[in-house]
């Protein structure tokens, strides 16, 4: 396309054809051939009594719609909606009773729908605005977790190695209650608190490291000790120290995120350019007003980068912690004692609700940084 | 761009501050004085002598330029007539008082190499950083950061971020925010050394303009010829190894009021080559 644009009196067959759309209908031809799956034991063919013909005529269309379309965009959405329904495919064979290990037509069909989807996505990670930062990534993660649905069901991979999203969905909604608490427990009450009680710490001692010299000497080399300590080590003495219930895990948050803090901190307190140092000095401002007037906003990007590291840690921590000792509730312990009556479903529910909590913690701080360092290089935008 | 006509500029700051305007070199008391000021900075091998006997009186509405090649001790002596150095011996006063009790009173203004304006600040904000810092009411401080940008060109700018302007401007809000404490010593270190030519006749010319509106005395580092003499009353020329005063060389055939026709003038060449020759018999010793 590009060739034609610089020279528009020029055509060759390679850039007349659209050979990204060659790459995804040659898979396509091969799979027809192929069988869809098996029933009792027989392949099962496209035209096999299903209603596969349909799906297929409905993409080809799809296809057609999109490349015909007058905008590309348009014809980009045009050509998802086939690729939704080419993937919608194995969920109606599976509804009629087939056996899909063995259906290479249909897995090959699936490629090249995969492939349209790579096409689809191209075109629209290139327009500007909501469909870039939303819709974009918003598909992805769709994706990933409708070809997780179908290749687990489709190769009856036993649920205790990997259950299919749908049932992770399902545990999810009807342990709702059991699963609030454990969230209750373990972020609201352990890792909120920690969290707060770890950075605070970390950055008040950074201010008082950096007002007193030798401080900042004895508790750098401190901070490596520490972070070499591992997390299942320090949890059994905090559970012994401070007892079964939150205490004892913010404690082991606050031993994982103190240092991080403290570093970040003093890192930050030490960026300020020895001009704008001078600048304060001419002004004849005190250690108090170049603290909070010029060094402070200079440090935020490392203070935000330590309670971003921090708020991972503190999640991890707590459910470690969690596994040497707890009130019968908490995340750490329904991992624990869930693996051991084999009930992998609320296991891998309770992983997704960490997950989420965990991604919804950092994004928030993300959030808050582009807000209050728009300044910075890093986050410029003109 | 345009520039306020500097009368009247000069009679506003006068009524402002309540005195007539200050320039009058007769009965011009000293802002500056050193005796003997020398400065050893302690290094690994050997000690480097940045500054050795220097002796150097600047009066009240002088505009001074030291010059010299890198090294020679120029923006060490500046920056210890604003306290950021401290002199290992010698004598120097800044309107009667030590060099530290002078920063404290915040009597002079400081011009740095770079603007050093804070990103997180929009250009009204950073003008109105040392008035912040004197703990001036929010009224005034705003009402000081408008007058000192328009007087530099800059109004309509206010609420633009440093980085949204170009280094010109950048410089020129510098200037604005050392100005806007109304010091009566301005001291700059190669304020536009990284600005390309025809930006910096611009602002050399407006810089002599402001000079003469305000009457400031003004304390100027720089290594070219041609701005030393194109704005300076008095050029000192240095020489590195050890940081000396070679030469003080008066600009009295120049008029108070510099045009940039006047660097075509006779005059104007004589003093560029007394400043070239000087700067020369100060290299000799190099080699």
């Amino acid at each position: 396309m590009s060739e034609a644009a610089t020279n528009p009196y020029r055509t060759s067959l390679r850039s007349a054809a659209d050979w990204g759309l060659v790459a995804v209908a040659l898979p396509a031809l091969v799979a027809l051939v192929l069988p869809l799956g098996s029933l009792n034991g027989a392949p099962v063919g496209w035209l096999g009594g299903t209603m596969a013909p349909l799906f297929l005529i409905g993409v080809v269309l799809a296809v057609i719609a999109g490349r015909s379309a007058p905008k590309r965009v348009w014809g980009a959405w045009a050509e998802l909606a086939g690729v939704a329904l080419a993937w919608l495919l194995p969920f109606h064979l599976l509804k009629e009773g087939l056996d899909l290990s063995a259906g290479w037509g249909l897995w090959l069909f699936l490629v090249a729908a995969t492939l349209l989807l790579w096409r689809v996505m191209g075109v629209l990670a290139g327009v500007p605005g909501g469909i870039r930062s939303v819709v974009v990534p918003g598909l992805f993660g769709l994706g990933l977790l409708v070809g997780w649905e179908v290749l687990v069901r489709g190769f009856q991979v036993p649920a205790i190695l990997l259950p299919p999203p749908s049932r992770i969905a399902a545990a999810l909604a009807a342990n709702a209650p059991v699963l609030w608490d454990d969230f209750r427990q373990t972020v609201l009450t352990s890792v909120l608190r920690g969290y707060v009680m770890g950075c605070g710490a970390g950055f008040l001692v950074a201010i008082l490291a950096d007002r007193v010299p030798f401080l900042a000497r004895g508790l750098l080399p401190l901070g490596n000790l520490a972070s070499a300590i591992p997390v299942v080590g320090i949890a059994p003495i905090m559970v012994m120290w401070f007892g079964f219930d939150w205490q004892s895990k913010a404690a082991v948050i606050v031993v994982m995120t103190f240092f991080p803090m403290l570093i970040n901190t003093l890192a930050g307190l030490g960026n300020s350019e020895r001009i704008q140092l001078d600048l304060m000095r001419s002004y004849a401002a005190g250690y108090g007003r170049t603290l909070v007037k010029l060094r402070l906003p200079n440090a935020l990007p490392f203070l935000f980068n330590g309670l971003k590291i921090n708020s991972t840690l503190a999640l991890i921590g707590a459910i470690v912690a969690e596994f040497f000792g707890t009130p019968v509730v908490g995340m750490g312990f329904r991992i624990s004692t869930e693996v051991a009556r084999m009930n992998l479903d609320i296991v891998w529910a309770t992983i997704a609700v960490a997950a989420l909590t965990g991604s919804g913690l950092y994004g928030a701080l993300a959030l808050l940084e582009r807000a209050t360092t728009a300044w910075h290089p890093s986050m410029r935008r003109r | 761009m345009t520039f306020p006509n500097p009368q009247d500029v000069r009679e506003a700051t006068a009524a402002r501050q309540g005195s007539g305007p200050a320039i009058s070199p007769a009965a011009s008391p000293v802002v500056v004085e050193a005796r003997k000021l020398s400065l050893v900075y302690p290094t690994a091998d050997k000690p480097v002598t940045a500054l050795s006997e220097v002796d150097l009186t600047i009066a009240r509405g002088d505009f001074v330029s030291l010059i010299g090649p890198s090294g020679c001790g120029k923006t060490t002596l500046l920056r210890v007539i604003a306290d950021l150095e401290r002199p290992t011996s010698g004598h120097i006063a800044i309107e009667g008082m030590t060099p530290e009790q002078a920063r404290l009173k915040r009597l002079y203004g400081y011009v740095f190499q770079a603007p050093a304006l804070y990103p997180w600040r929009t250009v009204e904000r950073n003008v109105m950083l040392p008035l912040e810092i004197m703990g001036l009411p929010k009224a005034e401080r705003r009402q000081r950061a408008r007058e000192q940008l328009e007087r530099v060109g800059l109004s309509g700018f206010e609420r633009k971020f440093p980085w949204q302007l170009s280094g010109g401007m950048q410089q020129r809000v510098s200037i604005a925010r050392a100005l806007a404490l109304q010091p009566d010593l301005l001291l700059m270190d190669e304020p536009f050394g990284a600005l390309d030519e025809i930006t910096r006749d611009h602002l050399n010319l407006h810089l002599t303009q402001l000079w003469r509106a305000t009457g400031k005395t003004c304390v100027f580092v720089t290594h070219s010829i041609a701005e030393a003499v194109f704005l300076s009353t008095r050029i000192v020329v240095m020489s590195p190894r050890p940081g000396r005063i070679l030469d003080v060389i008066d600009c009295d055939s120049l008029p108070r009021e510099r045009t940039l026709d006047i660097r075509e003038s006779p005059e104007f060449a004589a003093i560029a080559h007394r400043v070239r020759e000087g700067l020369k018999e100060g290299h000799s010793y190099d080699d």
